[in-house]
């Protein structure tokens, strides 16, 4: 009886056993992958940014198309600039003085001649930025990679930076957000600014919303990469067609580049 | 002359309190408006991506800056050595104390991010001049304070100059440095121009004087104190040569715009064809503010009536206001030229089409914000005054220290003496 008893208790239950190895097995198959796929997707970001590289972007005003709105659109998109609405009570007109723009079209005449450029305006990532330099807290801050951007920790929303900058490239949030997006956190009472697509550049990715949009519609008029880098695109292009800065008396060595200005 | 006695405000308490609370209802209205502008988001109020700052910085930097000014009457005392200024150092120090604190408030309760005023108090970006400020202002407060007990206490009499030295000094910092927050910005043309910095100093001087002098009459006159003409004529002739300096100022910052031809377009803005910042230039700055005070000041009958003095500090003030207005907001509206030579036809972004100037009207939670500082700045001198002794007992001839011009006049004319 005794013994029966003990053999029973000692005998393995088989079972038991499989439904261990089933659920191992199991947890093991859904969770290695997040796991796996998450040390994958946070690899580029678990080293600093470097300066072996300048992001800059060159724009080609003769291939800007007139009427053409698709860097907006895309840049909207990517940053989820598009959520935005007017408040209530606010009218249409009011908002748009108010209302986030990362990057804008902007037509020109010249007053000699009447020839018409069209071009997009954004933050031109200089590498002496005004802003960085009258931000009291540090918040604006322009990376080792040559992306100026704002710390929406550090803000403290005064906005000295918007009288600083020579491009008018930031905004101020002037309203609640809602509905953003993981990679863009916004929130109201900070300043912002087109930075180059920063979260593409953390997870490797090539290209800004606003380039990608651009070829697709054909006109290929903004070229994106490595300054540094003597064989990128960009600096290809830079060394074979006329190039200058906005404001170029200013020197602060942007990191954007027209041609056809 | 005699020895000064300086005592509390005596006014009746029916009275005081009133005031008391005529006062902390403009500071309580002023706090709503904080709360609503920070609750709802800056969107309610004029201010946009174009014109950043608005009519909240126009009465926070006012402020700010007649403050130092405020303090030049116990500078003149202490450090210049002129005995008759000597009795007004007390009140001197306290408004400007009252009036910083009016003007940091409305500049901090203005920020997005109110709550993140730890942030700007613990993380530091030396290159920044408001970050140099944030020392200049903390430090212009605890120097003043200590300037005050010099001033107070017997004790502290043996510091009483060299603490008056460092005051002015800094004060002269404080106010250069709030100038050329506008001064060093090379992005806006009205702005980048150096002069701007010792421009707010002349205007530091003529505004804080005027409220002080407004104080000084209002308090005096409610406690039936006398201020005899010898102390009014030497503190009207004061403002008369501050103002025209301000003046002399705004002559040469827009006589050298009018030079580079790169600014004419500027110029013919603002002086011509700028809508409320032309009107504000010229009608507020020029003849409210400064020919008309003049007119007052330096008019021999007029110049002798404490009313028609009183007149002229409130016209000062107002004209400082418009001054403010045009300095601050007219100069972010005139749009920033990107691209010389070239007409905006199109943009996305305001960016000046067609030359047009950005659009700004404030809303009332701004103007409630800074008339609150207003109100906070008058609060701290009605409560200082009634517990402490700030004011002395008389300013009449017979009472103030002898004052030189008298003296010289009383040499060269024995029958006068």
């Amino acid at each position: 009886m005794t013994d029966k008893t003990d053999r029973a208790e000692n005998e393995i239950d088989a079972g038991r056993r499989d439904f261990i190895g089933v659920a191992a097995g199991m947890t093991a198959a859904v969770v290695a992958p997040g796991v796996f796929l998450h040390s994958v997707a946070a690899a580029p970001r678990s080293e600093p940014v470097n300066s072996d590289v300048r992001w800059g972007l060159l724009v080609d005003t003769a291939k800007c198309v007139d009427g053409c709105s698709a860097c907006v659109e895309a840049c909207n998109e990517e940053n989820g600039l598009n959520l935005q609405t007017p408040p209530k009570g606010e009218s249409e007109r009011k908002w748009d003085t108010q209302k986030a723009v990362w990057i804008r079209k902007v037509k020109l005449q010249d007053n000699q001649t009447g020839r018409i450029t069209n071009l997009p305006m954004m933050c031109q990532h200089c590498e002496h930025p005004p802003c960085v330099d009258v931000c009291p807290t540090g918040a604006s801050f322009k990376r080792a990679d040559g992306i100026v951007m704002v710390d929406r920790h550090l803000c403290i929303g005064c906005r000295y930076c918007m009288m600083a900058c020579p491009y008018k490239a930031r905004s101020f949030i002037h309203d609640e957000t809602s509905g953003q997006l993981t990679s863009v956190p916004r929130g109201k009472g900070c300043v912002e600014s087109c930075n180059l697509c920063v979260h593409r550049r953390d997870y490797g990715e090539e290209s800004t919303a606003c380039v990608d949009a651009c070829a697709a519609e054909g006109h290929h008029a903004i070229v994106f990469g490595d300054l540094k880098d003597p064989n990128s695109a960009i600096n290809q292009q830079l060394k074979e067609i006329p190039s200058r800065q906005i404001r170029e008396d200013l020197q602060l060595n942007t990191g954007v580049r027209y041609s056809g200005v | 002359m005699k020895r000064i006695v300086y005592r509390e405000w005596r006014i009746s308490p029916q009275r005081y309190w009133s005031i008391l609370g005529i006062l902390a209802a403009v500071v309580g209205v002023g706090a709503l408006a904080f709360g609503y502008m920070e609750h709802e988001g800056h969107w309610v109020t004029g201010m946009n991506n174009s014109v950043v700052w608005g009519t909240p910085h126009v009465f926070a930097v006012f402020l700010i800056i007649s403050s130092s000014g405020a303090l030049n009457i116990a500078s003149i005392g202490t450090v210049f050595q002129k005995p008759i200024y000597k009795p007004l150092g007390r009140l001197s120090g306290l408004l400007a104390v009252a009036l910083l604190m009016g003007g940091l408030l409305v500049l901090v309760t203005d920020l997005g991010r109110p709550e993140r005023l730890i942030v700007a108090m613990t993380t530091y970006n030396f290159s920044s001049i408001f970050a140099w400020n944030i020392f200049l202002y903390t430090g212009f407060m605890a120097i003043v304070i200590a300037y005050l007990w010099t001033m107070a206490d017997r004790q502290g009499s043996a510091f009483k100059r060299p603490v008056g030295i460092l005051a002015l000094v800094w004060r002269l910092a404080l106010t250069t440095g709030t100038g050329s927050i506008f001064g060093f910005i090379v992005a806006r043309q009205a702005f980048d121009a150096a002069i701007l910095g010792p421009m707010f100093v002349a205007m530091s001087f003529a505004y804080g004087l005027a409220v002080f002098m407004l104080v000084l009459m209002f308090a005096f006159n409610d406690d039936e104190r006398p201020i005899g003409p010898v102390m009014l004529r030497r503190l009207k002739n004061l403002l008369a040569l501050f103002v025209a300096i301000v003046l002399y100022f705004t002559l040469i910052y827009h006589l050298k715009n009018l030079y580079i031809t790169e600014n004419a377009s500027l110029e013919t803005w603002l002086l011509l064809k700028g809508g409320i910042y032309t009107f504000l230039f010229w009608i507020g700055w020029v003849l409210i503010g400064s020919l008309v005070p003049l007119g007052i000041l330096y008019h021999p009958e007029l110049s002798k009536e404490p009313k028609w003095v009183a007149a002229a500090c409130a016209l000062v003030i107002a004209g400082g206001l418009a001054t403010m207005y045009v300095v601050i907001i007219g100069s972010q509206a005139f749009p920033i030229q990107m691209f010389p030579g070239r007409t905006v036809l199109e943009s996305g972004f305001l960016d000046g089409v067609n030359g047009q100037a950005a659009p700004y009207w404030p809303t009332l939670p701004e103007l409630l914000l800074g008339l609150g500082g207003v109100g906070v700045a008058l609060l701290i001198t009605a409560v200082g005054v009634r517990v402490l002794q700030f004011l002395p007992e008389s300013l009449a001839d017979d009472v103030v220290p002898p004052c030189e011009e008298t003296i010289a006049s009383a040499e060269a004319d024995p029958e006068l003496a």
